[in-house]
């Protein structure tokens, strides 16, 4: 069965040196820079509900009741409501296809022996260190040019589903099954699709779950594909109408930070709450 | 978590009739499922790739475009405005990645250590970042360090020191983006190192200590050793990452202007391929990151084995 990797926080180390005083030492030197690295965040948080002319002030202000002003600003000037819905609505159906697709695929490299497998395998390791840069040009020849499909869903959707990560972890994930209970199905006369639905899938579902937070969370914070293939108001992402503004003459900062909170907010509880998914799919390919 | 086995399984049907080997696969059964995959893989990930090699050798400045096998690549060797971005790339690469990765594996090691009280906030301070989008920290970053009002400036002249020019004079806009990027992704890479640290055998560390290893020689002779497979796949892709920064000098310098901007690769690529749709001269610049990239991964697999530690 597939277990994630839970991040232990304790465990027994023969402590070095006196344990009290060390540990008052190491807690004093972490919090200056973990405050440090909060910094970013709280500020955006804070100025979010300021209106423009307190942003800019020689002393640090305190919070203000700006915030739903800012937000029907962004609104306005950067249709950013509509780019947000874009934004949850691609992510969804990009999520649910990737994880369908990869599924898929790490299935076949994990449980079946088949010609070419070897090849297709190192193919897909191979992606990982070739840099976006080098297949995004034709990738766009493609799309906007030769099928004349920008501002469209499928612009926005399929041409990132080629991703490997998710096949390598979902084939790490499948490898772990038991061949037994796949064999005894097989025995019972059900077919392979039927075998991989309701048997290998709902087997593997934390893994499923890891899997699509971090696929819908590289949606959802995706900026370069659809900065080139959603361009017009109505088939823009959060991300593309944020980065927008920052191109006006007069940047509305407060309405910018508003945007940044409504598109960093929701990743971040969901990250308190999920943070062991996070992690298992950060750490798929390191660590074996 | 608790696998459930759905009822199929366990209540044998009877065996249908008529059917003579029940295992009997078919051998189309793995490319079935491989189909959906590989049709979008090939059409996005493998044509791409042949193509963009293939224009890096057409002239796309003319219409129709035409076979010029030394254009682009000529003009690569003697373009200023090529050789900036390579430079300011490399220098942010020089310097971010060893200091990040630095800062990652100081990190995972507090974070690893019982010493540390409040466990839990630190870990949420370092690694809520991994969540946030670039365009998002991005526009917080150029606010955070506008030149005039910038919070860092304020804190910095609160301190006594001098007021810098964040986004406008060249060193320290490097800086700035080197800061940025070491914000955002210090916590991704703890989580990897972390991740290292904690297959490490914990009876290593009782044994040396026994033996009277202090604290630095357990982690110079165990730690050290140990998780070098690990930092060194987070090199590698960090390299990567940092060969193609886009988002970061785009929007927190002023990339995206002519005027004063730090010059980056991937920033220089996206003016070649989408502002002045020249594809051929981007795929050649995409083809350098791309060597580049694979050069430094290859160069840092070698030292990896190589090194006796």
């Amino acid at each position: 069965m597939t277990t994630l990797p839970e991040m232990r926080t304790t465990f027994a180390r023969p402590a070095g040196g006196s344990g009290r005083w060390g540990s008052i030492l190491l807690t004093a030197v972490m919090t200056p820079l973990a405050l440090l690295w909060l910094a970013p965040l709280a500020l955006m948080l804070l100025f979010a509900t300021l209106p423009d002319s307190s942003i800019f002030s020689p002393t640090l202000p305190a919070p203000g009741t700006h915030f739903f002003a800012n937000v029907a600003a962004l609104a306005g000037s950067a249709n950013f409501l509509r780019a947000l819905g874009n934004s949850v609505m691609i992510g969804l159906i990009y999520t649910v296809l990737s994880v369908l697709l990869t599924s898929m695929a790490g299935y076949a490299f994990a449980r079946f022996e088949f010609v070419g497998k070897n090849v297709l395998f190192s193919l897909l390791v191979a992606t990982l260190t070739v840099p976006y840069a080098v297949v995004v040009i034709p990738q766009y020849i493609l799309i906007a040019r030769e099928l004349g499909l920008s501002n469209t869903w499928v612009a926005l959707i399929v041409p990132p589903l080629f991703n490997s990560l998710g096949v390598l972890f979902m084939r790490q994930s499948f490898g772990g099954l038991p061949q037994e209970l796949l064999d005894a199905a097989r025995v019972d006369g059900a077919g392979e699709w039927r075998i991989f639905f309701t048997i290998a899938m709902p087997l593997v579902r934390p893994a499923i779950a890891a899997l699509s937070i971090i696929l819908f969370l590289a949606s959802w914070n995706s900026y370069l594909w659809p900065l080139l293939v959603g361009t017009t108001p109505g088939a823009r992402t959060a991300p593309v109408a944020l980065g927008s503004l920052i191109g006006l003459n007069v940047v509305p900062w407060g309405a910018l930070m508003a945007g940044a909170t409504l598109m960093t907010l929701p990743m971040v509880v969901v990250f308190v709450f999920l943070q062991r998914y996070f992690v298992a799919g950060i750490t798929a390919g390191a660590v074996k | 978590m608790a696998a459930t086995i759905s009822p199929s399984v366990t209540t044998s049907r009877p065996a249908r009739a008529g059917r003579g080997k029940p295992i009997d696969r078919q051998w189309s059964v793995p490319y079935r499922f491989l189909l959906p995959y590989l049709v979008v893989f090939a059409i996005f990930w493998l044509w791409p790739l042949i193509d963009s090699f293939l224009l890096s050798f057409q002239n796309t400045r003319v219409n129709p475009w035409t076979v010029d096998v030394a254009v682009n690549w000529r003009r690569l060797w003697v373009d200023q405005a090529f050789h900036a971005a390579l430079r300011n790339t490399l220098i942010v690469l020089v310097l971010q990645v060893p200091i990040m990765l630095a800062l990652a594996t100081a990190i995972a090691l507090a974070l690893d250590s019982p010493k540390l009280a409040a466990r839990p906030l630190f870990r949420f301070a370092f690694f809520a970042p991994i969540v946030v989008s670039d365009v998002a920290y991005s526009v917080v970053f150029r606010l955070l360090f506008n030149g005039q009002y910038g919070a860092v400036n304020q804190a910095l002249t609160a301190i006594g020191l001098p007021a810098l020019d964040w986004l406008h004079d060249p060193t320290w806009m490097m800086a700035t983006i080197i800061i940025a990027v070491t914000w955002r992704w210090t916590g991704y890479n703890a989580i990897i190192i972390l991740a290292g640290l904690q297959t490490i055998p914990k009876d290593l560390y009782e044994a040396a200590a026994i033996d009277g290893a202090g604290a630095w020689r357990r982690f110079r002779h165990i730690t050290l050793p140990l998780l070098k497979p690990v930092i060194v796949f987070a090199l590698v892709l960090s390299v990567i990452g940092t060969m193609q920064l886009f988002t970061e000098p785009w929007l927190i310098t002023d990339a995206q202007s002519s005027g004063v901007s730090i010059e980056m690769l991937g920033t220089y690529l996206f003016k070649q391929g989408f502002r002045n749709l020249n594809f051929g001269y981007a795929s050649a610049i995409a083809y350098t990151i791309a060597a580049m990239a694979a050069a430094m991964a290859a160069f840092n697999l070698l030292l990896a084995r190589r090194s006796p530690t």
